[in-house]
């Protein structure tokens, strides 16, 4: 119950940041100013977006599908919310740390398609039900090459625990239990004859580990993208073309809840990719002789320490990409829905399963 | 003739990627940089290469021209009450009403003497088409415009500017004044045509 409370305000407050930052962001690339009124430098825009939100009229449309319209949101941020329960926030806190974390990830993050297409159909409107198939489209497309970039990071490290697949990458690795006389090699090559087991920092991440998932981090990202409905894939919300998506009925509290778990799944799909290949909570200092970087960096484990720099680096590692995301929003044109689905099919899609066959043999020569 | 080269491949696909990303990079970076509100003759006034455009308008503003036509004001001390730009005006949105004074009132600041009252004068902003007319027949320069340009109001009737200096208990006196000496003017008269009749 408090790991609920706890990941719930966490997600609030990055939301409220990233709702900011993103305006910011977005008029400081347009050379603009982005809010400066409210608070200073603006800083409480988004707080008073929400607030402005919640007064508003909760409007159910006379012919809509009551039942489907009320629960969709509901069942749309349940769906996201759910992703964080296994996502290990520090070394020794996660809320919910469970063997097959990356499974149930994947499984509840599918629970949103639904959603999406009970809001579109419950609307009773043409714009909504299109807005709903072109997301579950896409989304649904998605799935499949971000789910075989997932697939490659989870070859590599044997394990579908995040927080398993977290100690492999940093110098606390054998500190996991069951992971004891586990060694991590330069780029994952034995052969080679560099220990990096105990130097830890950027040359144990996944992306390090085996360089081949840096293939896969890439089509994860490209796809991630696609799955929160962001530029340049947003078709189903394109602003500057139609009013909104799926969403297009709701307001108020409802419309709140969406565009939360819009948000929220922007921040997962960063986390989880952070958490995959880019080393999770572990430093990106490594240990150079005795300059032991990595430890300083890393605190102790289950002290107050181990879980300020666990969070920090995993933190300031998801804006670092969420900042990626938002700039990609501003730099990159839209995709046409045909180029959409080529790109996923023919292009993601067969690099995606060349890279688990590579991920695979690359397994072979780290053992 | 230049024909433009079409180019593909994967690396020209990566690089021009990267172009775009750095494109967007440079404006983020350089929103340190903001313009000034400089005045046209300003040299950086078309001169800004980087950094945020916008002005925060209410904050900040360019400068208008010292010749621009923006919101009327009339002094009403140097006004003679002379009526001519309410007869110039083309969309008539000057209202004038005049009572002539009993005595002298007194000299405007350029020296010529005021005979008369304004009970009512009256610019409706609205209607003004800021043509600049009235300001440039009015005989004592009271009659100007100002650099302000920024004057909605929420009604409309706010927008009629009142510029008499006498309040309507003063405006009733003036006016039963001259009544007055009219009157006597009118009685002297009448008795001095009386005494001539006699005489």
């Amino acid at each position: 119950m408090l790991a609920f409370v706890l990941t719930l305000v966490l997600l609030l407050s990055i939301v409220i940041v990233l709702a900011y930052v993103e305006r910011k962001v977005a008029a400081f690339m347009q050379d603009r100013m982005g809010p400066t009124e409210a608070g200073p430098y603006g800083s409480l825009q988004s707080v008073l977006d929400v607030l402005k939100l919640l007064q508003k009229e909760d409007i159910v449309p006379a012919a809509a599908d009551k039942n489907l319209f009320k629960l969709a949101p509901i069942l749309i941020f349940a769906a996201v919310f759910a992703g964080f329960a296994v996502i290990p926030f520090t070394p020794d806190l996660v809320p919910a740390g469970i063997g097959i974390g990356v499974f149930y990830l994947l499984a509840i993050i599918s629970l949103d398609v639904i959603g999406l297409l009970m809001a579109g159909w419950g609307s009773n409107n043409k714009y909504a039900m299109l807005g709903a198939m072109r997301s579950v489209a896409q989304i649904v497309s998605y799935e499949i090459p971000a789910g075989l970039a997932i697939l490659a990071a989870v070859m590599v490290c044997q394990s579908l625990d995040f927080q398993e697949i977290s100690y492999q990458q940093g110098a606390l690795m054998n500190r996991f239990p069951g992971l004891e006389f586990e060694m991590n090699w330069l780029f994952g090559i034995e052969a080679l004859g560099i220990n990096t087991t105990t130097i830890g920092g950027i040359t144990t991440w996944n992306i390090f580990r085996a360089p081949i998932l840096l293939v896969a981090f890439v089509i994860y990202f490209i796809a991630s993208l696609a799955e929160s409905n962001r530029a340049p894939f947003d078709i189903p919300e394109a602003e500057s073309e139609l009013v909104a998506g799926f969403h297009v009925e709701y307001s108020g509290f409802r419309f709140a809840i969406l565009f939360l778990a819009e948000y929220s799944m922007m921040v997962l799909v960063s986390l989880v990719a952070v958490i995959l290949f880019l080393g999770s909570w572990n430093t990106p200092l490594p240990n150079v002789g005795p300059v032991s970087l990595a430890y300083w960096t890393t605190g102790t484990i289950g002290e107050l320490s181990g879980i300020l720099w666990g969070g920090f680096w995993l933190l300031s590692k998801t804006f670092v990409l969420l900042f990626l995301q938002l700039q990609l929003r501003w730099t990159y044109p839209r995709l046409r829905v045909d180029q959409l689905m080529h790109l996923c099919w023919k292009v993601l899609t067969p690099i995606a399963l060349a890279v688990i066959l590579i991920a695979g043999i690359w397994r072979l020569l780290m053992i | 003739m230049n024909k433009v080269k079409h180019r593909s491949g994967f690396w020209f696909a990566v690089t021009s990627l990267v172009s775009g990303l750095r494109l967007t990079w440079q404006h983020f970076v350089r929103a340190k940089n903001r313009r000034t509100p400089e005045y046209v003759t300003d040299k950086n006034y078309f001169n800004q290469p980087d950094g945020l455009v916008t002005l925060t308008y209410p904050y900040e503003a360019i400068p208008v021209p010292d010749n621009g036509r923006y919101r009327l004001h009339n002094e009403i001390d140097d006004c003679i009450v002379c009526d001519l730009c309410a007869k110039i005006c083309p969309v008539n949105c000057i209202t004038i009403e005049s009572v002539k004074a009993t005595e002298e009132i007194g000299l405007t600041s350029d020296g010529t003497k005021k005979r008369l009252y304004a009970p009512v004068f009256d610019i409706d902003m609205a209607k003004c088409c800021y043509c600049g007319l009235c300001t440039t027949v009015c005989p004592t320069d009271c009659l100007t415009m100002t650099p302000v340009y920024d004057f909605a109001e929420v009604d409309i009737k706010n927008m009629i500017y009142h510029f008499t200096d006498l309040s309507p208990e003063q405006a009733e006196e003036k006016k039963q004044l001259l009544a007055k000496q009219q009157e006597e003017m009118a009685a002297a008269k009448a008795a001095a045509l009386a005494a001539r009749k006699q005489g």
